[in-house]
């Protein structure tokens, strides 16, 4: 599996290998069995450490945990595979192993697609190795480093978060110039104005076209009020045509006092870009207006009748706070994308890699016989990259089931449930907390169960490469 | 995307003569390359923002990180400072973390490349029964997860009173380094000309100086490699250290996870940490992208 990639130099699986050296002829001319003895004894000598580091650090705890797994939590009694079974029952382990599955179904397919088209893309450009260079760097620092990188990008608050910040200058370009003030209300006893039970302000008094209504709210601190909002007191007093109603809607209050309740002083600000709407009889909304700078408003096209004048409840929505991308409902998709930050430089430099082995006069060939660049990709480069694919996704597959120290670090505490996969619950059973060493084995033991596969697939590789 | 690749031509390695019909798609090869270009410009841009908010962020006040995003500094440069460094830096606890950090890392590195090489060596070229065997045991435990050592090593590491201590965390760093680090070299040393080795043999050097004063010259960029890869990957871990090392030997990753709890307000420390711990792996990769390209790539499915 390592070993197959054309840009490992160090170990080719060319034909040139010299294999290793014939038992025989290895040491010509000693003499018989004093010999033989002699160099086992130098063979025991060099692997004496590996192997006393090897069978005491990571065979014996294969096996210790094997059987520690069929015991209970304090590790006196035998319990067969109930640890096994509980797995499959207690419902953090359950959802430890749904996320783990949703990170092994996604993360390898998108990171394998993601490195296929980048490197695709690179190798039409000039600067290309500076662009590797950038999308590898991630791979060198520590997940601890890159967890922190994203919870920092990934905050709530679109004034620091980096993500929100565009999340929400983008949901703010395509809304439009609405403008809400999320604290204004009326007056405590205002008598003009009765809030609808969404939040919305309608006039108590129904009016109808021809009429003048000046709305006056109270509660928007002079640091919330848009630069551009301008005095209302001449736009008030503008007479309506007929068949529309017309108005202010203005901030009824006076800074540094003097200013007369439900009348639109002389120094008395509009409040801009509020949507109003003309609400008939039976509910209907007859029409929309947006206030002006100075908070001036028109409704036209009214037929005859009565009507009430409503703010409606966006004006007094809160702000958009963008996507809660830590919250328990996005958690995981948000820490499979720092994972990609850090992995798709790998899965780019080693598919660029394959392609950059890969037979040129193949795809000139295919271009020259009428085949478009989407065909030539479809067929001709996506086969032969096959394997250099294949490495990719099978390599992923195995780190993103062991993936521990981003969900540790990117999820907050409260959410961390959410985001629980394999690894992490394994620790949290065994040393956070949970303190049951039996179930801690039973989940160790199920992540090693889970690369089986890849290990049989590493050893029938090099094998094969040894024939 | 498949618009832009169905009229994208390489731009270079045309080494077939342009017939007409090509120079004729000029134009919109050109168009469509620069869109390549301005596509990829974006993407690199996005690669960089996270890591720039976080640089930026270190070098700002705890009131700056409070009211307003890092963004903010493009603009008013005025307000970055290396005072969150120098704090840091006079945090005992933080220098002391970095320097067990370094003390782990380094002796860790040693310890895999020397037992490494000599068993590499072994399984390469030298004789003795079960030889293939258990070198396929090796290769099998390049996938084992480090998670099915944590409850066994920390419980004979108790009873060895190595738990909570710098060689502790070295030793289990070591012994799952080792089947990635042996299965390289073996493979590498294998493709050593058996010419040479019987030649050295036959002028009766001991398997000791053929392994010195051979093999191990030889073997220079396999070991460039593997000791790079190796110390990034310890330098980095979290995981091992977290339960192995105690207050006094924990590194840099440990010492800073425990303060993400109230993340909003340690900003000012978990930023500068942050790249305090990431700025030697970003100097070891520049200086040698080459072997940690090669190191990564030759230690993909571990």
């Amino acid at each position: 599996m390592s070993v197959t990639t054309p840009a490992v130099p160090p170990v080719t699986t060319g034909g040139t290998r010299p294999g290793p050296p014939d038992p025989v002829s290895g040491r010509a001319g000693a003499p018989g069995r004093r010999a033989v003895r002699r160099r086992r004894l130098i063979a025991a000598v060099f692997l004496l450490p590996a192997l006393l580091l090897l069978g005491a650090l990571v065979a014996y705890p294969i096996v210790f945990s094997v059987f520690r797994s069929l015991y209970d939590a304090s590790g006196n009694t035998f319990v067969g595979v109930d640890n096994y079974s509980q797995m499959f029952q207690d419902p953090a382990t359950l959802r430890a192993i749904r996320n783990s599955a949703i990170w092994v179904v996604f993360a390898p397919a998108l990171l394998t697609g993601l490195g296929l088209v980048l490197a695709v893309l690179t190798e039409k450009i000039r600067w290309k190795t500076a662009f590797k260079l950038l999308m590898f760097m991630p791979m060198a620092i520590s997940f601890l480093a890159a967890g922190i990188i994203f919870r920092l990008a990934y905050e709530q608050d679109p004034q620091r978060g980096v993500l929100n910040a565009v999340t929400v200058g983008i949901h703010d370009s395509f809304q439009g110039e609405a403008a809400s003030f999320p604290t204004a209300k009326t007056r405590i006893g205002d008598k003009q104005l009765v809030q609808g039970k969404d939040g919305s302000y309608a006039t108590a008094r129904r009016v109808g076209p021809g009429d003048t209504v000046n709305l006056g709210l109270v509660g928007v601190a002079p640091t919330d009020m848009p630069k551009e909002a301008k005095p209302a007191a001449k736009a008030a007093r503008t007479p309506a045509a007929d068949g529309e109603l017309r108005g202010v809607v203005f901030l009824d209050f006076t800074p540094g006092g003097g200013g007369k309740p439900g009348v639109v002083d002389r120094t008395e600000r509009g409040l801009p870009r509020l949507a109003v709407e003309a609400v008939g009889p039976h509910g209907k909304v007859a029409a929309h207006g947006t206030t002006g700078p100075d908070g001036s408003y028109r409704l036209t096209g009214l037929a005859k009748g009565s009507y009430t004048v409503r703010l409606p409840a966006a004006d007094f929505a809160p702000p958009y706070q963008g996507v809660s991308w830590l919250g328990p409902a996005l958690i995981t998709p948000a820490i499979i994308g720092a994972y990609m930050w850090i992995w798709t430089g790998f899965s780019l430099v080693l598919i660029g890699a394959g392609l950059s082995a890969m037979p040129r006069d193949v795809l000139e060939a295919a271009r020259m016989d009428g085949a478009n660049e989407w065909q030539v990709f479809r067929r001709i480069t996506v086969p032969l990259l096959a394997p250099a694919l294949g490495v990719v996704f099978v390599t992923m597959v195995i780190n993103v089931m062991k993936v521990f120290d981003l969900v540790y670090i990117i999820a907050p505490g409260p959410v961390q449930q959410d985001a629980n996969v394999l690894a992490l619950q394994m620790w949290l059973v065994s040393f956070g907390g949970g303190n049951n060493q039996g179930l801690g084995s039973a989940l160790g033991v199920l992540l090693l169960l889970l690369v089986v596969p890849a290990m049989a697939l590493n050893i029938r590789r090099f094998r094969r490469s040894q024939s | 995307m498949t618009t832009v690749q169905q009229a994208a031509a390489p731009s270079r390695r045309t080494t077939a003569p342009a017939p007409a019909k090509r120079a004729a798609k000029r134009p919109a090869k050109r168009l469509s390359s620069s869109l390549i270009q301005a596509l990829l410009i974006i993407i690199g841009l996005v690669w960089l923002t996270p890591a720039a908010g976080l640089f930026l962020s270190s070098l700002r006040s705890e009131e700056a990180n409070a009211s307003s995003g890092w963004w903010q500094a493009l603009t008013s440069p005025g307000q970055l400072s290396f005072e969150n460094y120098s704090a840091l830096l006079k945090d005992s606890g933080i220098v002391q973390a970095f320097w067990n950090t370094v003390l782990i890392s380094v002796p860790t590195t040693i310890a895999v490349v020397v037992i490494a090489a000599l068993a590499g060596y072994a399984f390469a070229w030298l004789d003795f029964p079960g030889r293939d065997w258990i070198f396929l045991l090796v290769v099998a435990m390049l996938v084992v997860p480090v998670q099915i050592g944590l409850l066994p090593v920390a419980k004979m590491f108790g009873a060895l009173g190595l738990f909570g201590s710098i060689p502790g965390v070295v030793l289990f760093h070591t012994a799952y380094g080792l089947p990635f680090a042996i299965f390289l070299l073996r493979n590498f040393f294998a493709e050593i000309p058996k010419e040479m080795l019987e030649a050295a043999r036959m002028d009766g050097g001991g398997e000791w100086r053929i392994f010195s004063q051979l093999v191990l010259p030889l073997g220079k960029p396999a070991i460039a490699s593997l000791a790079i890869f190796q110390f990034l990957w310890v330098w980095n871990d979290m995981l091992v250290a977290l339960l192995f090392a105690d207050n006094e030997s924990q590194p840099l990753t440990v010492a800073l996870q425990s303060q993400m709890r109230q993340f909003g307000s340690n900003i000012g420390v978990l930023a500068p940490g942050a790249f305090l711990s990431l700025i030697v792996p970003l100097v070891v990769f520049f200086a040698f992208q080459r072997q940690f390209v090669q190191g990564i790539m030759a230690g993909s499915v571990k």
